[in-house]
């Protein structure tokens, strides 16, 4: 039991310190805002954080879109609402999948190469020479990393949005034959900027931090071997994936009130 | 310290784990000489690089550089430090994603505002002079380890720092490099008056160019002078060193049981 009791705190220990050098890092990374001279390392990063991962949220807004719509048409045709997709479908991306599955790709694309990438500059002794240059990595590498994947996650998630949307118009409109009209109006008359739009997007933010801070750490903190860079790369995905699964719930709950 | 000592090392003390590094070192290393480290592998030679670099923080004592405590140094402190010093990484360390003349001008373009044809001009004489110009668009995948090493001493000596450390520069070079590395490292020391210091196991090309050599062993220093005043060192330790025998004071093997008795174990006689 003592022996139980002895690793439950060794190992909590080892997790708050964890915690605590990662808040440093973020800390230190982000105090140095970024400056003039830094933009092309940003852009870099947009390019390969951002841009990058466009085809797999373009053709995964898409099918899920298209899905949802199905779905929705097939169960209001029986009430014969549906006029109703249009607005079902929107509610649903803006709310809740847009930011949702946009973090779980951008985790899974992003995510997994910031890790890959900084923990193999740390093995193969990259970060080291930095420093001995007299350059501060976590200024020069991290900060533009995590800088990027603020700036990145929200506008992949309005792609996402806005795609996913067409994708359904193109199944409920097009092929299953819904009115026009009633597909694009309930959309206009019921979604808010704030309460739907503005709030996805402020949970996409909140994943992006989440997720690139994940990310970058893992990346910092791994073991500078193989094994261990594989390692801290799946935990970047496992991590993320249930961080922002478990913090939706709780933007949810908050944001959107009184569920009784 | 004294204006002839650049770095000043007193009763360092530094551990991993269990396993003590060092033991109460204590160095001078002489401004603007070449200077050796040679021990036997494992006894933190590199790791004593790290800590001069601010790099790895030592459980007690005090290393002095240009004057400086880099042990109580700030962050911001310690990379203003690090634009005068230059270390040639065992790994070499070069940027992947970045060609030979990039990954050169990379400490150039960071730490000074020249004009584009100065840094091409300070580049290709870098380059020139570890004899890499030709390789200039390469990037650090097509090289050899050797071609590597070179690359990386040539963008550890771009911007001409007071301090160079060097770990391991010889390893895995050629006869032809070595000797010019060997040289490279003497005329930058005769004509730019930089302090070197070299970790290496060497000891025939570290001698050669070395003003004076350090032996440690077991976290201490076990022999110091100049390479001819070593070789007549009447210390076993010493002598078991620069002659590179297996018999002697410095064990060859990592601390173990006799073999005997791992490998038959309770059978064992």
């Amino acid at each position: 039991m003592t022996e139980l009791l002895r690793a439950l705190g060794i190992s909590s220990l080892e997790r708050l310190r964890s915690l605590g050098s990662a808040t440093i890092m973020w800390l230190t990374a982000m105090a140095g805002l970024p400056r003039r001279g830094d933009l092309p390392l940003l852009i870099r990063q947009i390019y390969t954080i951002g841009v990058l991962s466009l085809v797999i949220i373009v053709l995964s807004a898409f099918s899920i879109g298209a899905v949802i719509a199905l779905q929705f048409y097939t169960q209001l045709a029986r009430f014969g609402a549906e006029d109703a997709v249009g607005l079902g479908l929107a509610l649903v991306l803006l709310r809740e999948l847009g930011p949702v599955v946009t973090a779980l790709l951008f985790a899974g694309r992003a995510g997994s190469a910031i890790t890959a990438e900084i923990g193999l500059m740390k093995s193969t002794e990259q970060l080291s020479s930095m420093e001995m240059m007299g350059v501060d990595p976590l200024h020069r590498i991290v900060a533009p990393r995590l800088w990027a994947g603020l700036l990145c996650m929200p506008l992949l998630t309005a792609i996402f949005n806005v795609v996913a949307i067409y994708g359904g118009s193109v199944v409920a409109v097009s092929w299953l034959g819904s009115d026009p009209g009633g597909f694009w109006a309930g959309m206009q008359d019921t979604v808010e900027l704030w309460e739907d739009v503005g709030k996805g997007m402020l949970k996409s933010l909140v994943f992006a931090f989440v997720v690139t801070w994940i990310a970058v750490w893992q990346g910092y903190d791994t073991e500078p071997t193989a094994e261990g860079i594989g390692l801290a790369t799946t935990r970047t995905v496992v991590m993320s994936s249930v961080m922002v699964l478990a913090i939706d719930f709780i933007l949810t709950l908050g944001m959107y009130g009184d569920f009784k | 310290m004294t204006e002839d000592t650049y770095i000043q090392i007193r009763d360092l003390h530094f551990s991993r784990g269990q396993r003590k590094i060092f033991d109460g070192l204590s160095m001078d290393i002489p401004r603007g000489r070449i200077t050796g480290i040679m021990g036997p592998s494992g006894t933190g030679k590199t790791t004593l690089l790290r800590i001069i670099g601010g790099q790895v923080r030592p459980d007690s004592g005090q290393v002095l550089v240009a004057g400086n405590d880099v042990c109580s140094l700030s962050r911001d402190e310690l990379f203003e430090l690090r634009k005068d010093m230059g270390m040639l990484f065992q790994s070499s360390a070069l940027f992947t994603d970045l060609s030979v003349y990039e990954n050169v001008a990379f400490p150039l373009r960071v730490h000074t505002d020249l004009p584009e044809d100065t840094i091409r001009d300070l580049v290709l004489m870098k380059l020139n002079a570890v004899g890499l110009r030709g390789a200039r668009d390469l990037f650090p995948s097509e090289l050899s380890g050797g071609m590597a090493r070179r690359v990386a001493l040539a963008r550890a000596i771009a911007l001409d720092p007071d301090l160079l450390m060097y770990d391991e520069p010889f390893t895995g070079q050629d006869p032809i490099s070595m000797g010019v590395l060997v040289s490279l490292i003497k005329n930058l020391n005769l004509s730019l008056g930089t302090t070197n210091l070299v970790v290496s196991h060497d000891i025939h090309e570290t001698s050669s160019i070395a003003d004076k050599l350090y032996i440690i062993s077991d976290g201490k220093v076990i022999g110091e002078g100049a390479p001819d005043e070593l070789r007549r060192d009447a210390s076993a330790w010493v002598q078991q060193f620069m002659h590179g025998s297996p018999d002697g004071p410095v064990p060859f093997h990592y601390p173990a049981d006799e073999l005997v008795y791992d490998v038959l174990g309770d059978a064992a006689p």
